[in-house]
């Protein structure tokens, strides 16, 4: 009979990136249960509705999480833009698409980078990094600032981007596209980094359905979900196909992602074709009234947005569902039979964004 | 020892931050800051570490781990708050779950400013902090001398 023990995990850990708390029951060298305990990142910014009025929650809400801090302002925005019956400029929801993409493109290659730190691939880590402070970089260009840029706001968007900046942007991501490719070669074909991901952390589809997950977690175990397929802001327009994989493990999550940074780079080139030109933003009077429910695709999966207005300028109620929250159950479920040396690695695959599941 | 002062090892913890000034700090240690040039290693363990660099405002739940990592740490040891919820809580000060910055808990010494602070900053606030220690770290071999001879 092998012995058992229990080992607490985190918060503050050697190589966990954000602060969750993990009881891991181990057999020996083998978990057998993971209890989570949350609560170290809970600030309790949705109370903030009722001391700040519904066009500063703006900034608020972009400040859930910096890495998906632009789609966070969105979400919340045109949650309100519904109940207000504001319909935003067609310019305005190319430019959301746009910074959404670019949001994606630079969340997924954090994520790539931390997934190469977490098999000790520093080097691979360093060069996606790399490549992501180029997204940055785009990002200062258009609206000034790095990570939290406050460039929504109710009824649109605060800056224009220019013809010739788009172009400028689209002829840098095509260079991009080159590097890329030689970068996600490794982890998708390097004999070493498969024998780390290949068949760790297994969560089949009837799981996935059962633990309800989201985003590239549920589309690794090969279920069609994206949310921008629904059509919210120029998603409608453009062209493009929901990619999944079949093989649910490790690799999978990571092939699903290393696909969309690609996907992402083309629905940025099919935004830029085919951007109207007009105005950014349209005035915004009085103060909302009703309710709304607002759906969105993050880099980790779907979120949901509630807003509940009652014809002051003080929100009654905001009510945001990240995606992580929805994928810490498919979590434990992949660290149950996992080896203790794997376990950093498995909760990064779900890619933990800790702020935003705690708000 | 003399030459110890010349690498500070860093601790990074995040607090109730947003994780905007947790990825900056990632990004200055990766090729295009590269913080590492100016002597600090980015270390995990805090009996490793000399400089605490904190993220984000304290809260009910983190605040023991704040000061177990501050006292686990060897002297002299140097507090860096990155970002405007470090410094003073921020936009999140009226939540009813923030106390505040992290000098609430632990005394800091050095402030970096910015919603999130940019990584020219963290790399001045760190350059700082590497100074200093330096400056701790002499005043406490003086301290050890006098009392020795």
């Amino acid at each position: 009979m092998a012995k058992r023990s229990v080992v607490p995990f985190g918060p503050q850990h050697p190589v966990l990136p954000e602060p969750i708390h993990l009881d891991l029951v181990m057999e020996d060298e083998t978990v057998i249960e993971a209890v989570p305990s949350i609560g170290y990142v809970h600030r309790g910014l949705e109370s903030l509705v009722k001391k700040k009025d519904f066009n500063e929650m703006v900034y608020v809400t972009e400040r859930i999480c910096g890495i998906c801090s632009f789609m966070h302002g969105m979400g919340y925005c045109s949650a309100v833009e519904k109940i207000m019956n504001v319909e935003v400029p067609r310019r305005a929801d190319y430019l959301r698409t746009i910074w959404s993409e670019m949001s994606r493109l630079h969340s997924h290659l954090l994520w790539l980078g931390l997934l190469a730190d977490a098999f000790g691939f520093e080097a691979l880590f360093m060069q996606s990094w790399r490549l992501r402070e180029k997204i940055l970089d785009m990002f200062e260009i258009s609206t000034g600032g790095r990570v939290i840029f406050s460039v929504n706001k109710i009824g649109g968007v605060l800056k224009d981007m220019p013809e010739d900046m788009l172009k400028s942007f689209v002829s840098i991501l095509n260079d991009m596209e080159k590097e890329l490719s030689e970068t996600t070669t490794v982890f998708l074909n390097e004999y070493t980094v498969r024998s780390r991901l290949e068949g760790v952390g297994i969560i089949t589809k009837e799981d996935a359905i059962r633990r309800g997950a989201v985003g590239p977690m549920m589309r690794a175990s090969g279920i069609e979900v994206d949310m921008r397929k629904t059509g919210y802001a120029a998603y409608s327009d453009i062209d493009f196909e929901v990619i999944t994989s079949d093989k649910c493990d490790s690799l999978a999550r990571c092939q699903v992602r290393i696909g969309e940074i690609f996907q992402s780079i083309g629905i940025i080139r099919q935004a830029v074709e085919k951007i109207p030109e007009g105005e950014i933003s349209v005035p915004v009077k009085g103060n909302p009234d009703g309710e709304y429910f607002m759906r969105l695709e993050q880099p980790r999966g779907e979120a949901f947005y509630y807003v509940r207005a009652n014809g002051t300028k003080f929100l009654d109620r905001m009510r945001v569902r990240t995606p992580t929250f929805a994928n810490i159950p498919a979590m434990l479920q992949t660290l149950q039979g996992a080896q203790f040396a794997d376990v950093p690695l498995l909760i990064l695959t779900i890619d933990p964004c800790i702020s935003c599941t705690e708000r | 020892m003399k030459t110890m002062h010349k690498s500070p090892w860093l601790l990074h913890y995040d607090g109730s931050s947003c994780n905007g000034c947790d990825i900056e700090v990632l990004a200055c240690t990766t090729p295009v800051y590269d913080v590492e040039r100016f002597g600090v290693v980015n270390t995990g363990n805090p009996m490793h570490a000399d400089i605490f660099l904190v993220t984000g405002g304290i809260n009910s739940q983190n605040e023991d781990v704040v000061k177990q990592i501050y006292s686990q740490m060897p002297d002299p040891k140097v507090v860096l708050a990155v970002g405007t919820c470090a410094c003073t809580g921020g936009i999140f000060k009226e939540c009813y779950n923030i106390k505040g910055g992290v000098d609430t808990v632990i005394p800091v010494d050095i402030y970096v400013p910015g919603c999130a602070a940019r990584p020219e900053s963290i790399i001045d606030g760190v350059v700082k902090a590497v100074a200093l220690f330096q400056k701790k770290h002499e005043e406490e071999e003086k301290k050890k001398n006098g009392r020795y001879r």
